[in-house]
């Protein structure tokens, strides 16, 4: 029933002066190719070698894969119960406190989740005694280190809005302090429980670097022995099986999460804004928490930095000295330049700094523009962030083999790669900005004499200049720890540092350790310099959600 | 009996409470009379132990209540936006002090019926109260309090924001009710009209 009113909002809702039909296609084109030529055909390539029966019965047969296939989701599982747990103290305390240094431990507490997951494994082998290397203990602690801020802001954003006197209303009908957890505060955060819990068991389920760097040839999760299967054994069939296989697992995971998160969203009315702790008590369990969560995200990192100074029994220079030199004594090589592998890193994250812009600039500013088919365009570009780093490489890898497309020894399919990661993260970025511009700025432009195409350029373009800036930061950060796609396409002579890391690391000797830990080092700083620029233009937020 | 002793409450400098006292007598309804922001809300939070106070004592029947936690006290607060549990059907809703007291399902069904239809909701039990109208939710509020059968019941302006037939009957009903189950009640409201038709005494703060 279209009524007088529905009318008028029809009429409303047709611009006046709209955009050139071309625009859209044109912005379009460049991404979709590159997702085309980069993405899908890698992929495509990747299901057709699968669809043979031979490898698949071939690959499900190999000895070992049970253990693989049970370890990776006992771990994931394990990782995600634990992270939840540790994670729900800190989410509360920022939810519902307000005291000193809040910012600064909302930071605390997100600053690892973007770190390379490379550094974050060298961080746990730093910290964590020579007993536990090796073992599924060290993969599971790196984890919950790495996934406590996604309980944080998922679990406290929902937690921040719940009303005080909701539980106070519970209180008063006789319910003790755990009795309002269990039949109010927890069924309430149950939606946002199930969001957070999915999103660390798929990142737990395909962890690549803190498990390969931790869990040592006895533990290696799916990801690790796809890995194996295709750099180390040559068995590319085998390794396309496993990551279509571990791609049905993760659509599946998805899906059922999906279901069950299908609830209505409920409006809350009442105050819920943090708090000062009043009582004596309250202070002392705000300080507890805040000190040992503090204690507990800076710890390894700080170990990470200093035992990069330690040799023997002593303080030295000497790891951070020999970094340049590739031989660690006459005439003895590692075959590994970790400086030469710093260079090679900063140039690749610039390529792909300046691609993931171009990209993921001009997918928003269709996203944005498109009035039918937006959100088709919006999922499309989207896919590569639901395929695993170490998916997209082996895809890479199997695909640009042929001539004329061999193109595995070109130094540019890297930071191709790192673009293909890092590009969801700017369009996401940049779409929350773009879709704030109120409709009112354009018909302001066009009552001024501009084009609709001109005062398209002039407000939307405008807009995003700033964090487009902020968003090609991320995609540098991305790029500068991406280790899964980059196993995959890196030659000798080019490393990137998380690969030069991960290779000192797997050394005997306490030198390349150092110089591992030094490497991580630098890394851990580089990344964390470039996050806090890119926070401070607000691009951080759309990383998390 | 429901006394407070020299109540005195402080947010920062401002003293919100100062040297409160006042006495409800067993099965008295009292209505708490006075002007917004002069400290009503939040005399109920502290006798129903939400707030402790800086000075001075709350007793029920000669016991010192003033540090008992909220859950141990007995005493039912009718919020006044509801405070309605989302994530439960109004039955539920209803049902919870004495699910929380360990009442079997039977009971406290019965319970629940029983009190729907006090307040001719009768075919409520199983609606999500988000589904609810403004009266209806303010109805399910007072029974949900009154449930557990609380030594006391305070009510914070439990019928503001209702447009004024609708206002005039609840009011009625809230008089009858409290009446029938002989409750120790404490109202506070800023309507000098509403306070009379229910209330037995009239206290100005």
């Amino acid at each position: 029933m279209a009524g007088p009113v529905e009318r008028d909002r029809a009429a409303l809702s047709r611009p006046a002066n709209p955009l050139p039909r071309w625009l859209v296609p044109a912005l379009a084109a460049l991404p979709v190719l590159g997702l085309a030529l980069f993405y899908l055909w890698p992929l495509s390539t990747l299901l057709a070698r699968v669809v043979q029966p031979d490898s698949i019965t071939d690959a499900l047969r190999t000895p070992g894969l049970g253990r693989v296939l049970w370890f990776t989701l006992w771990q994931a599982v394990a990782s995600t119960v634990l992270t939840m747990l540790a994670g729900a103290a800190p989410a509360y305390l920022l939810a519902r406190y307000r005291f000193r240094g809040r910012r600064a431990l909302l930071a605390i507490v997100t600053v690892p989740f973007m770190l390379p997951t490379v550094v974050v494994g060298a961080a746990f082998l730093a910290l964590l005694p020579n007993s536990w290397h090796g073992t599924a203990r060290a993969v599971i602690v790196a984890h919950v280190f790495f996934n406590i801020a996604v309980v944080v802001r998922l679990v406290g954003a929902m937690w921040a809005v719940l009303p005080h006197d909701l539980s106070a209303a519970a209180r008063t009908l006789g319910a003790s302090p755990l009795q309002v957890l269990r039949f109010v505060v927890v069924p309430l955060l149950r939606p946002a429980l199930w969001a957070a819990a999915t999103v660390v068991f798929l990142f737990t389920f395909t962890s690549f670097g803190a498990a390969r760097l931790l869990g040592g040839p006895a533990h290696p999760t799916l990801e690790v022995e796809i890995a194996r299967r295709a750099t180390q054994l040559g068995d590319v069939d085998g390794a396309a099986v496993l990551s279509v296989l571990q791609l049905l697992t993760l659509a599946v995971v998805v899906w059922w999460s999906a279901r069950w998160q299908r609830r209505s969203t409920v409006h809350f009315v009442g105050n819920s804004a943090p708090r000062r702790a009043v009582s004596a008590r309250e202070r002392r369990v705000v300080a507890g928490i805040a000190g040992v969560t503090t204690t507990a995200m800076l710890a390894p990192l700080a170990v990470l930095v200093s035992r990069s100074f330690r040799l023997g029994d002593g303080w030295s220079l000497h790891a951070w000295r020999t970094l340049g030199a590739a031989e660690v004594r006459p005439g003895l090589s590692l075959g590994i330049d970790p400086l030469a592998s710093l260079f090679a890193s900063f140039r690749f994250a610039a390529v792909a700094a300046v691609l993931s812009a171009l990209a993921g600039g001009l997918s928003a500013l269709a996203i944005a523009s498109a009035r039918r088919h937006g959100k088709l365009l919006d999922v499309g570009l989207m896919l590569p962030l639901g395929t695993s780093a170490v998916t997209i490489g082996l895809g890479m890898l199997i695909t640009f083999d042929v001539a004329p497309f061999d193109w595995r020894a070109r130094w540019w399919l890297i930071p191709l790669g790192h673009t293909l990661v890092a590009t969801p993260f700017v369009v996401r970025a940049l779409l929350p900005v773009l879709r704030s511009i109120p409709p009112g700025q354009r018909d302001a432009a066009a009552t001024l004499g501009a084009s609709p195409a001109r005062a398209w350029l002039a407000i939307d373009v405008g807009h995003i200049a700033r964090p487009l800036a902020a968003g090609a930061g991320l995609a540098a950060a991305i790029s500068l720890g991406e280790f899964g796609a980059t196993t995959f396409l890196t030659r000798a002579g080019r490393e990137t540092m998380p690969i030069a890391i991960a290779r000192l690391l797997g050394r005997a000797g306490e030198l390349p350790r150092a110089q591992g830990f030094a490497l991580a080092t630098i890394l851990l700083l580089a990344t964390a310099f470039i996050i806090g620029v890119a926070e401070r233009q607000g691009a951080l937020d759309a990383r998390s959600s | 009996m429901l006394a407070v002793r020299d109540l005195v409450v402080r947010f920062g400098d401002r003293t919100v409470l100062d040297r409160v006292s006042l006495e409800v007598a067993t099965g008295e309804v009292v209505a708490l009379l006075g002007p917004s922001g002069v400290g009503k809300s939040t005399l109920l939070r502290v006798i129903a132990g939400l707030l402790t106070p800086d000075a001075g004592a709350v007793l029920l029947d000669d016991h010192d209540i003033t540090t008992l936690p909220s859950h141990r006290r007995n005493i039912g607060l009718v919020f006044q936006d509801e405070q309605l549990f989302p994530h439960l059907s109004v039955g539920q809703n209803i049902g919870f002090g004495l699910r929380m007291q360990g009442l079997d399902r039977t009971h406290i069904a019965q319970r629940v019926a029983e009190l729907l239809h006090l307040v001719g909701l009768d075919t409520f039990a199983d609606v999500p109260v988000t589904k609810l109208s403004g009266g209806e939710a303010k109805r399910v509020a007072l029974v949900r309090s009154v449930a557990p059968r609380p030594a006391v019941l305070l009510l914070d302006e439990p019928l503001s924001g209702l447009d004024r037939e609708l206002h005039d009957r609840l009011a009625g009903d809230l008089a009858r009710l409290l009446r029938a189950s002989a409750t120790t009640t404490l109202l506070v409201t800023h309507d000098h009209d509403e306070a009379a038709g229910i209330a037995d005494r009239i206290i100005t703060l």
